[in-house]
């Protein structure tokens, strides 16, 4: 049914490849050009490859090509450039005393920078982005002038070597500190941790004694019940004047900055079933195993976050 | 051309065409594969590798249960970037006992093979019950019913033979204490020298997700705070050849 006639009949150009089934007859036509001068490029350029780069399985090994390409040795040599570019800032950074790092133009922008990316790269996910932590889950903003352990650089410095009441640190801060759970119906390691069990009704007067010292609106009965509770108990870590104690991280609760939140729901709580905090080690490795974080890492960071605005 | 009109014959007969195809398909195959299991330099031995423990295994399960490998690799590549971001490039043997290995090929979260210890655990249970609230920029969905689905040792035996059997090198008493150590892990109070004695100290023992109960949230996070953690790289010398 062709509209036009074959003029030509294949079969006299190319010929046949003398298949026929049925009457049906398979040209032998050739393979194109173009894909078949690919089809030997390629054969070409593997036979190339395999003698440049590693390829032919032997018996010990495979042929290591005459290049000698390794991705190992090429990172090891790529790190070892920078690490030498930036030895001996680091070498200076690590000798220099901590609080006289500031004070230097040039080490201070190199720590400023180096800082940065490492605050982004590590300790983002808890303190947020920007520092500003995250409100009301035990993430602290390094953004204000209130610190659990200090803001001066080494106490940041002290900080982010450590990490607080990690496991793996025997000398992170707050190692067996904890606020207790001092709820009676509490049960665990955190509530054999208070010194003394408070009932529903001793815990509400607690929350509104620190309620009334935290400027906010409280039951002034129960405040000042809660006041006797809190002399007991609670002075000892938090002060008698409820402002806190660096040496134990305890928060100052006069104030209207909250780790936890301030309101009475998340102060029942917090009162009940205490809080332990865990910032991981940075600077320290247990044995078979190595830091994450390089002293020159560390005081970088800490410059920086010495820097954020609250530091002392 | 004869030698090519001989080919008629196979093309002619379907079953001589099978033997052949296999025949040459199982040589390709050999000559790939064989070498991998007896070239030293595919072999890298390296201290510290230990199997995982019945938690960390059963926590593995729901890492590959709910995908988290769609978004997240356990492959640091050997490149500069990546080993100033997430540490020391990923060694062929530190998924010797993964089967299957979790390696992945996405990267819409952060590549995990070295996040143990990099968070505390109340961040993993914070972060995985809703990452925005901890991330606020976070795309990861939210995985708050690991903490209220309870988990318990029934299948780990199971779970532990089977990997046996495909390689893990568990031992008779790792298989047989393997419902003790699992509630041990998660339970700091309880004794859990036998737990140390069987995976080694580096093996950490905590109520990761503080509840009481043991949840699926213990058990994954378990897995996440031992990744990457066991090689001790202030002792490895790499060797280039690898």
């Amino acid at each position: 049914m062709c509209a036009k006639p074959i003029k030509q009949d294949p079969r006299d150009k190319v010929g046949t490849t003398g298949h026929n089934w049925d009457g049906i007859e398979e040209l032998n036509n050739p393979l194109p050009r173009w894909w078949l001068w690919s089809f030997y490029a390629c054969i070409a350029f593997a036979l190339v490859y395999s003698v440049l780069y590693p390829a032919w399985p032997l018996i010990h090994g495979a042929t290591p090509g005459i290049l000698g390409a390794s991705t190992r040795a090429d990172v090891a040599v790529e790190i070892k450039r920078f690490d030498d570019l930036n030895a001996p800032i680091k070498a200076k950074l690590v000798a220099a005393d901590l609080t006289a790092i500031e004070k230097d133009d040039g080490l201070k922008s190199y720590a400023m920078e180096a800082g940065k990316s490492i605050f982004a790269t590590n300790c983002a996910p808890c303190h947020g982005a920007g520092a500003a932590g995250v409100q009301g889950k035990g993430y602290p903003n390094l953004l204000d002038n209130d610190w659990l352990y200090g803001g001066s650089i080494d106490a940041i410095h002290t900080t982010i070597t450590h990490g607080v009441r990690n496991t793996v640190d025997p000398d992170a801060r707050n190692v067996g500190i904890v606020m207790p759970a001092w709820s009676d119906k509490a049960t665990g390691a955190m509530a054999d941790a208070a010194t003394t069990k408070l009932n529903d009704e001793q815990v509400g007067q607690v929350v509104n004694y620190v309620l009334k010292i935290s400027g906010q609106t409280a039951d002034e009965a129960k405040a000042t019940a809660g006041a006797q509770i809190f002399a007991d108990n609670c002075a000892a870590c938090h002060g008698a004047d409820g402002k806190g104690n660096r040496d134990m991280g305890a928060p100052n609760l006069t104030d209207a900055i909250w780790l936890y939140g301030g309101s009475e729901a998340t102060l029942t709580q917090t009162i009940s079933y205490g809080r332990a905090g865990v910032m991981p080690t940075w600077g320290y490795a247990p044995q078979g195993s190595a830091p994450r974080l390089s002293e020159d890492q560390i005081r970088a960071v800490a410059v920086y976050v010495h820097s954020l605005g609250g530091g002392e | 051309m004869a030698f090519l009109d001989k080919h008629k014959v196979i093309e002619k007969n379907a079953t001589l065409l099978l033997v052949l195809s296999f025949l040459v398909v199982t040589i390709g195959g050999l000559v790939e594969i064989v070498p991998l299991f007896y070239l030293q330099n595919t072999i890298e031995n390296v201290q510290g590798m230990r199997p995982y423990t019945p938690l960390e295994l059963a926590g593995r399960d729901i890492y590959v249960r709910e995908g988290c490998y769609l978004c997240h690799s356990q492959m640091i590549r050997p490149m500069r970037d990546e080993v100033e971001r997430y540490g020391h490039y990923s060694l062929a043997a530190e998924s010797e006992y993964d089967h299957p290995f979790q390696w992945g090929s996405k990267r819409t979260g952060p590549d995990l093979a070295r996040v143990g210890g990099k968070y505390s655990n109340s961040w993993h249970v914070d972060h995985l019950s809703n990452p925005e609230a901890i991330v606020p920029e976070s795309v990861m969905p939210k995985y708050a019913f690991l903490a209220s689905t309870p988990i318990t040792p029934d299948y780990i035996v199971d779970d532990m033979t089977a990997n046996r059997v495909v390689g893990v090198p568990y031992t008779d008493d790792e298989i047989k204490n393997a419902a003790a150590d699992f509630k041990a892990q998660a339970n700091p109070d309880a004794d859990s020298s036998g737990l140390i004695a069987r995976y080694g100290n580096k093996v950490t023992v905590a109520n990761f997700d503080g509840q009481p109960q043991l949840t699926e949230m213990d058990a994954l996070i378990a897995y996440l705070q031992m990744l990457g953690t066991l090689v001790d790289f202030s002792t490895f010398t790499p060797d280039a050849s690898r």
